[in-house]
């Protein structure tokens, strides 16, 4: 009964066996960290190096991708009004376009770096400002769609995988495929022919009643929010179910579980304790990929629902083509998914210890 | 797969299969509490705007899908502000509703010098809203700062093009003085601005009348608010001098999409639509409280055939098919049009077919040809004409002649279901006179035009109630002075004998006498088949009738009530009678519908889920 080593000894043996004993075993220590360090280092900085490749490539592309795009801003502001040549030239002058596309892109060059993307060719307003007025509706209507479709998506993901081959699991990931492949402002409009028109129960679109005020108008929001989160959710949930599902089933099959079950751990907490957990990094890539794309929003659903958000704005300023406030989405929207990217890059070794430098 | 399933069958004891069962249902019970608190919330919030307005007040809601591009009238050009700019200031003059002439608006009255040169308004004694008086200095100050700031003659510099000066000489008169005569004095379509408000604005590119509401104007309605992409508010002008609006407030909706603007107006969240396409005003036209508008068109639908792409000095440029230069060919062409049958089928029903380029509802204005002058749809005289002139059908039934091919590119807006349509009938009938049209959807016609690299294209202009500009575009000083420069028009077109007339007509002051002209300039252009117009689509509206009890259109009758030019419709919208009390009462009982609608739906859910519960249940059992 002696020989038997009590549970609580464990660590504790390992810590004797990692205990420096003398000198050059803590120089070798040292040395161990400063290489771990050093690798770090080298690590994060070739993150950030590619980050930056990354962004620059954007900007230079961003300049360029739009003027390839078929159409002239002045023409397509003034088509079908009573304008002079003298007007059409005006504006030209106005939105610089009148000089070499050299002397353009060092404009709009300087102006990136000073974080000034110009004024709209259409709303003669700074890009900028633009943009902060229409980052709140976006930000709350995906955002809230993201969190949503991860939790039901990791949560029915969970139990379709724990129960596999189930009748709820079969109906669940048959619905949420289904859902996954009907285009988004097909089911938007269907949801507000039923909900809004039909039934009654939802606003049919925007994001406000005008003129409603105070604590009513937060009620107000939720309430025209309904709709287009629901469709926003509906089309996306399915990659969170399916992706939780099936690394879910790829870790019930280790070993780990098995030994984790033998030491008599029960079925919910093997599940919680140890299956999860695991399970959840792939998930996690995919909800960082996603964030990255929060601010690009769904230009459809906004569309659909007439959401005063980015992805609308955006849509409107190619049918221009509004140059300043297209590109300076298009910066703005890719810089937030390099970051996204970067930031994922820079925590998944933390979260995960196999993939550490 | 099987096999882990197996193995998880057997590491798992019969009452941790109940437990998790338990913790499933919980889970499920859960979403249900979610969703029931959706609804509630729903109706509730649902509610809350019935209570929160003012129990008599009459809220006239447009949607409108367009966002506003600027307040500024120096700046806006999209429809949406230009219209709010009707409603907001007062022009010199308006245009009646029932004849279309123009009559005194800011301006009591006018007055022309003998050599047509002078013009004197007499300005009518009214206040801002704000209370001070609105002055000739006013309009003196728009007018001058267009004249001077290229900024503040972004939008409407073409009306200051030909002033020499502008001069008040006392607060009830303002002076223009031209270079040349013109008759479109009384057309001048331009808010006239407080001064004492813009003087200070700063740089009129950047200053967009946003700052500070309400919005000082002298309107029929008063700029109240201006959520952005969300709505605009306006409130009447109390001191009106023609009268104050009916509605207590007028609010416009931003709605995107077309389909749910339907939808919205079904719903009662809006009473007005505007721009339905056929399918649409088809769809409303049996719809309760309903009533679908179908207004004259003031756009005409037409393409243009490249006769050559040629700058002002002559100078041809692009690949357009050198046989559309022969008038036989074109006329050919034209012969091959059925406009009946484009706007009876592309169109629904819902458009008047017409060749005359000035639509049909501007009938001073309007020429259409006679049946002798008329090239009118006759695959059989395309043939003989076409034989005639020694175009021969090659062994695949396309004609040609010395080499060239009567084999077109036809670009049509892809955007643009009718004129799609359109062009595939278009591409049958030609077949059948030996020529071929390959129809090519295109986004954008711009850099087509711009290259001259196209042989036909569809177009579509909207038509103001004076025609000086519509007939300006084709005259030879509207085409680019050097490839890819500005240009006014869409069919390089160029006859010195219509630009004579063109000067004619702007010189004549006599409306009657300038009616002629006008009408010989639209037959000249009608007979050289370089731009051929189809005839005009009505514009497809349709209103709450419960809100709205009547309102203007203009024309009167068979007019549009948006996008007019003017404020008729709008300020004078009168809220439907009792109906409309009862029905908003009616929201109340609505609330009642929806929870007990949605308790149903949760009752239906909860047990849906327990027989798929027992069912899943059992066949877990039957694998045990």
């Amino acid at each position: 009964m002696a020989d038997i080593v009590p549970t609580s000894a464990v660590p504790h043996l390992e810590e004797v066996r990692d205990q420096p004993s003398g000198m050059p075993g803590a120089r070798l220590e040292r040395e161990r960290d400063r290489e771990a360090v050093r690798r770090t280092a080298a690590y994060v900085g070739q993150r950030l190096l590619g980050a930056a490749v990354s962004l620059l490539a954007v900007i230079f592309t961003s300049f360029f991708l739009f003027r390839i795009v078929p159409g002239d801003p002045v023409r397509v502001m003034t088509h079908g009004r009573p304008v002079t040549i003298e007007q059409k030239e005006a504006l030209a002058r106005e939105f610089g376009l009148d000089k070499p596309v050299f002397e353009q892109f060092a404009t709009y060059l300087l102006g990136v770096l000073r974080f000034d993307f110009g004024e709209s060719f259409q709303y003669h307003r700074p890009v900028l400002s633009m943009v902060g007025e229409r980052l709140g509706p976006t930000v709350l209507l995906v955002g809230a769609s993201l969190v949503v479709s991860a939790l039901l998506g990791f949560w029915l993901g969970l139990q379709g995988a724990w129960r596999h081959g189930s009748t709820s699991d079969r109906v669940h990931t048959g619905v949420a495929l289904t859902l996954w492949s009907v285009p988004s402002f097909w089911l938007g409009l269907i949801l507000i022919v039923i909900f809004g028109s039909g039934l009654g129960w939802f606003p049919t679109s925007g994001m406000k009643t005008p003129g409603v005020e105070g604590f009513e108008a937060v009620l107000d929001v939720a309430h025209h929010m309904v709709l287009p989160l629901v469709t926003l959710v509906a089309v996306v949930y399915a990659q969170y179910l399916m992706v939780m599902r099936s690394s879910l089933l790829d870790e019930m099959g280790s070993d780990y579980l098995v030994t984790a079950r033998a030491k008599g751990l029960r079925d919910s907490d093997v599940k919680r304790r140890h299956a999860v957990p695991n399970a959840l990094l792939p998930t996690m890539t995919l909800v960082f990929i996603n964030v990255g794309f929060v601010l690009f929003g769904a230009v459809l659903v906004e569309t659909v629902f007439s959401w005063p958000g980015l992805g609308k704005l955006f849509y409107e300023g190619l049918s221009v083509p509004d140059l300043p406030l297209v590109q300076g989405l298009f910066v703005i929207f890719s810089a937030t998914v390099i970051l996204m990217n970067l930031i994922s890059d820079l925590l998944y070794p933390i979260v995960d210890p196999r993939v550490r430098p | 797969m099987v096999r882990s399933r197996d193995s998880h069958a057997r590491t798992t004891p019969e009452w941790r299969v109940g437990r998790r069962r338990r913790r499933a249902v919980a889970g499920v019970v859960s979403i249900l509490g979610l969703l029931a608190a959706l609804l509630v919330g729903g109706a509730s919030a649902q509610a809350a705007p019935a209570e929160g307005s003012a129990g008599e007040e009459k809220v006239l809601t447009i949607a409108v899908s367009q966002e506003v591009d600027s307040l500024s009238p120096f700046l806006a050009v999209r429809l949406i502000t230009t219209s709010l700019g009707r409603l907001m200031y007062d022009f010199l003059t308006n245009y009646d509703p029932k004849t279309g002439e123009s009559i005194p608006a800011l301006a009591e009255k006018w007055e022309t010098s003998e050599d047509g040169l002078t013009w004197t308004y007499t300005i009518r004694e009214t206040n801002w809203s704000d209370g001070q008086p609105v002055t000739a200095e006013d309009a003196r100050w728009t007018f001058d700062t267009m004249m001077k700031d290229e900024a503040a003659a972004t939008a409407n510099g073409n009306f200051v093009e030909n002033f020499e000066s502008v001069t008040a000489p006392d607060p009830r008169t303002l002076v223009i003085k031209l270079k040349a005569p013109q008759a479109t004095m009384l057309a001048l379509d331009v808010p006239i601005l407080p001064k004492h408000k813009w003087e200070n604005a700063g740089d009129f590119a950047k200053f967009n009348n946003d700052k500070e509401f309400p919005v000082v104007g002298n309107g029929p309605w008063i700029l109240s608010e201006h959520d952005v992409n969300n709505s605009i508010t306006l409130v009447p002008n109390k001191d009106f001098w023609r009268g104050a609006p009916k509605f207590d407030k007028l609010v416009f909706r931003y709605i995107t999409d077309p389909d749910a603007q339907v939808e919205a107006l079904k719903a009662g969240e809006v009473s007005f639509v505007s721009g339905l396409t056929p399918a649409q005003a088809r769809s409303l036209e049996g719809a309760d409280n309903i009533t679908v508008n179908k207004a004259k068109g003031k756009r005409f639908q037409a393409i243009t055939l490249n006769p050559g792409a040629k700058l002002q000095d002559g100078t041809e440029f692009g690949d357009g098919n050198k046989a559309l230069k022969d008038p036989v060919v074109r006329e050919a062409l034209v012969r091959t049009i059925d406009r009946e049958a484009i706007y009876k089928t592309a169109y629904g029903g819902f458009g008047e077919a017409n060749g005359g380029y000035i639509p049909s509802r501007y009938s001073d204005y309007h020429w259409e040809p006679s049946d002798a002058e008329a090239v009118g749809f006759d695959v059989a005289k395309a043939n003989e004409i076409l034989d005639a002139a020694g175009y021969a059908k090659g062994a695949d039934g396309i004609r040609a002649k010395d080499g060239l091919k009567l084999s077109f590119r036809f670009n049509v807006h892809a955007n643009n279901p009718q004129y799609i349509q359109a062009a595939e009938m278009m591409r049958e009938w030609a077949k059948e006179a030996g020529m071929e049209l390959k129809v090519l959807p295109v986004s954008e016609v711009g850099a087509l035009l711009d290259a001259g690299t196209y042989d036909i294209l569809t177009t579509g202009w909207s038509v103001n109630p004076d025609p000086d500009y519509i007939l300006g575009i084709n005259r030879c000083s509207g085409l680019p002075a050097k490839v890819g420069g500005p240009y006014l028009s869409d069919a390089y077109y160029c006859n010195p004998e219509y630009d004579k007339l063109y000067a004619a007509q702007l010189a004549e002051l006599d409306r009657a006498k300038r009616a002629e002209i006008v009408k010989q300039m639209q037959e000249i252009l009608y007979k050289d088949n370089i731009f051929v117009v189809w005839g005009y689509a009505d514009q497809l509206e349709a209103f709450r009738s419960d809100v709205i009890g009547s309102m203007t259109p203009q024309p009167d009758p068979g007019g549009n009530f948006n996008g007019q030019d003017g404020y008729w419709s709008w300020w004078s919208a009168t809220p439907a009678g009792e109906e409309s009390n009862e029905d908003s009462g009616g929201t109340t009982g609505n609330t009642g519908l929806v929870v007990g609608v949605g308790a149903a739906a949760l009752a239906a859910l909860g047990g849906a889920f327990l027989v798929a519960r027992r069912r899943g249940g059992a066949t877990a059992d039957d694998r045990e």
